[in-house]
């Protein structure tokens, strides 16, 4: 198992939303992760990328292994597509940039600066930023928003070579990817009962 | 960490960068304080040292809530965190690519709006110098406020009340050593004092940074 949850609880704004969540993702798989809007998705990510704590529970083996992709792509819209990802590749200390380019057809708009792109092509950028991290583990908070179906197709076809290349990636989605090997875990069994959090964390 | 500084400095000169912000509001201020207070070249040059260091720090705070909100806005924070990188060298470099475009600039500009002001002759020497030890700290704990207030929404003013009385010891000290060099006093107890808030700020404040910038990033 290259990642693994155990019994895990997560708050969002002082609220309890999920808890007694386990899951383990092995090399070279898929999981999707379902529910209706506010269930905990993205709080879920957030905590098993080692953004906030989580309120109980343990992730292990996410040390230095994530690349995280949440809601906005990160991208600097003075500088121009070759730019944006060339920083983050340096960042992660690698140095080829093409095949990134390449997978998520973007070698047309190189020079262009990402702040002229449209949504989707944005959007395309910054899943591109993925490729450049060389990390094993994706883990994507809803990545097809603002996609065409022909950009869902390439973006099924990265995670597909990167699940053969030994990665894995969690994520959180609402429409089919065309990913027919993915693990769906529904979350809705797991949404914690409300009760309010001890009040100290709520002033920080 | 060099890409990181690189790309904070390539952002700031491209349009819509704060290259030439705090600059402009320096040059306003030491042109319009000669306006302000009337052709007595006298009591001019006896304000000099201060006004030149007052401007400095209001130029220096006026850009700060841009080192860290706008990465927070576009969500590269999120993702540099995740990254290989120390949160605590993340905000060092944010601070120095900071200190660079704003602090250096003041640094250069001093001595000729010095002229402006009529600053007495011995007074050029120290002002520049006391700026070059004094703007570090400025942009060090500057950088210390922007991770305070980041995500709040118009964190602007919360941090100026919050970073203004932390830029008050360097305020002091600095104008000091500026005004006794320019009356010809020593100035090595001021000037150890200035360097010694510089290093301190430098050497303890990038972890206050990163360690607030985690809990803010929640």
């Amino acid at each position: 198992m290259v990642l693994t949850v155990r019994d895990m609880a997560v708050t969002r704004g002082g609220l309890a939303i999920l808890e007694g969540v386990s899951f383990d993702l092995a090399a070279g798989e898929a999981l999707v992760l379902r529910g209706p809007n506010g269930i905990g998705k993205t709080t879920l990510l957030r905590s098993v990328a080692g953004l906030q704590p989580p309120e109980r529970g343990t992730v292990s083996g996410a040390e230095d292994q994530i690349a995280h992709a949440g809601h906005s792509d990160g991208l600097k819209a003075m500088l121009s597509v070759t730019e944006n990802l060339r920083f983050w590749a340096s960042v992660f200390g690698v140095t080829e940039i093409e095949p990134a380019l390449m997978s998520f057809a973007l070698t047309e708009l190189r020079h262009r600066m990402a702040g002229t792109l449209s949504a989707g092509q944005k959007r395309r950028l910054g899943l591109a930023r993925l490729m450049v991290t060389g990390r094993p583990i994706w883990v994507l908070d809803e990545p097809t928003v603002s996609l065409d179906t022909a950009s869902v197709a390439l973006f099924a076809e990265a995670v597909r070579r990167h699940l053969r290349n030994g990665g894995s990636a969690l994520m959180a989605t609402h429409i089919d990817l065309g990913l027919a090997e993915a693990r769906v875990l529904d979350l809705t069994p797991f949404k914690a009962a409300p009760r309010a959090r001890q009040m100290d964390e709520a002033f920080l | 960490m060099r890409a990181l500084l690189l790309r904070d400095l390539m952002l700031s000169i491209r349009a819509g960068g704060g290259f030439g912000l705090g600059l402009a509001f320096f040059l306003i201020v030491t042109v319009l304080v000669p306006f302000g207070v009337g052709p007595q070249t006298e009591l001019l040059s006896r304000i000099a040292p201060g006004i030149l260091w007052i401007g400095a720090l209001l130029a220096c705070l006026l850009s700060l809530d841009r080192i860290l909100a706008l990465d927070w806005e576009d969500g590269s924070l999120d993702l540099l965190a995740t990254a290989p990188l120390p949160m605590e060298g993340i905000v060092t470099v944010k601070a120095f690519a900071h200190w660079i475009t704003t602090g250096l600039p003041l640094v250069l500009a001093a001595p000729v709006l010095g002229v402006l002001l009529n600053l007495p002759g011995d007074a050029y020497l120290w002002v520049v110098v006391s700026l070059a030890v004094g703007t570090p700290a400025l942009s060090v704990i500057g950088t210390f406020g922007a991770a305070l207030t980041v995500g709040l929404k118009r964190g602007g003013l919360l941090m100026s009340l919050l970073v203004l009385p932390l830029y008050v010891p360097t305020l002091i000290f600095g104008a000091e050593v500026a005004r006794r060099g320019g009356e010809g006093l020593t100035v090595q107890a001021p000037l150890l004092l200035l360097a010694g808030i510089s290093f301190g700020a430098i050497a303890l404040l990038p972890f206050a940074s990163a360690a607030v910038l985690r809990i803010n990033l929640r």
